[in-house]
């Protein structure tokens, strides 16, 4: 794709990114706004696909766009689908405190290297250069993050999954309370 | 969560796609080591399409095809895989998750063979708890009034 091309894909999805997002802050309507939700993470995932990482893109279109729309969409049903109307409260300021910060985060980013430029601190690292010239020789695999996740950082991914298993039976026991399914589908 | 009204497209085109999203996701499962992706995202690739599933064909047949039962088995034995292929390198006298142990003669052939089988115990576990979070979450009824 041409510059032009990626400048106008990126600013279409930024800005309407920006759009649902400022619709879901004024939405009352719970159903709707969990839908919103769920595009605003479609759109993220086709901004990482233009950031050429596919694999976090297939997790944010199966997570964010998939399952955890579905189980706030059952967490609904279960509660109610309005929301009540806003409070009075210090709105202004609020919206002042959010200005700020976003353009404090702005100037920020301005001090970030630009995309994908080689001179930066991650790309002159002599590890990075290890991992990408001794990975096909070690594991014989071409893809570079698939070795370093499973292999050369081998440690931290079994930690990750350990985390996942032990979360997910956190979630279950709070959720059926200590009974196994049998006795649950009484 | 049963599901209501007509939903003969909804059926017709879910069948047609389960295939391709299950087929999709062990081939982002097994293809990882030279594509993008791996366990995590097979793993929830196959959790969204059995999602999927529940919410057209409803729950009870979703638990039917897939029982939590063997769900709350098959996410440690995930876990258990891969810190297995940890302990195997540990008694094979190399270092915790040193996959060079699995085929000495051949260390590259080793370390290949040791990805696969780690990434497969997270994909086995990443898969099943988030089906199961969602059997837990979808089964739930309002409770009173």
């Amino acid at each position: 794709m041409s510059e032009t091309g990626i400048l106008l894909v990126n600013a279409f999805l930024l800005g309407s990114m920006l759009i649902i997002a400022v619709t879901m802050a004024r939405l009352r309507n719970l159903f709707v706004a969990a839908m919103m939700s769920s595009i605003y993470s479609l759109a993220t995932a086709c901004l990482f696909v233009l950031l050429d990482a596919v694999d976090v893109a297939f997790t944010e279109a199966a997570v964010g766009a998939g399952v955890s729309t579905v189980l706030i969409l059952s967490a609904l049903s279960l509660t109610d689908y309005t929301d009540r109307p806003p409070r009075p409260g210090p709105h202004r300021a609020a919206l002042v405190l959010c200005l700020g910060v976003g353009v404090l985060l702005m100037i920020a980013a301005s001090d970030w290297p630009a995309l994908g430029s080689a001179d930066t601190p991650v790309h002159q690292h002599p590890l990075t250069e290890h991992y990408l010239v001794r990975s096909p020789q070690d594991t014989g695999l071409p893809n570079v993050v698939t070795s370093v996740l499973a292999s050369y950082r081998g440690y931290d991914t079994l930690g990750e999954v350990t985390v996942v298993f032990t979360a997910g039976m956190a979630v279950l026991m709070l959720l059926w309370g200590g009974r196994s399914p049998k006795e649950r589908r009484k | 969560m049963k599901p209501r009204g007509s939903t003969a497209v909804l059926r017709v085109v879910t069948k047609q796609l389960m295939p391709a999203i299950l087929l999709f996701a062990l081939y982002v499962q097994f293809h990882g080591d030279y594509g993008p992706g791996g366990g995590f995202q097979a793993g929830v690739i196959f959790a969204a399409g059995i999602v999927l599933y529940a919410l057209v064909f409803g729950l009870d047949q979703a638990r039917q095809v897939l029982p939590p039962q063997w769900l709350l088995r098959v996410a440690p034995l995930g876990v258990l895989l891969y810190a297995g292929v940890g302990v195997y390198s540990l008694l094979s006298g190399r270092a915790f998750l040193d996959y060079s142990a699995i085929d000495p003669a051949d260390p590259v052939h080793g370390q290949h063979l040791g990805i696969l089988l780690v990434e497969l115990g997270v994909g086995l576990t990443v898969g099943a708890v988030m089906i199961l979070i969602f059997y837990a979450f979808a089964g739930r009824r309002r409770s009173g009034p």
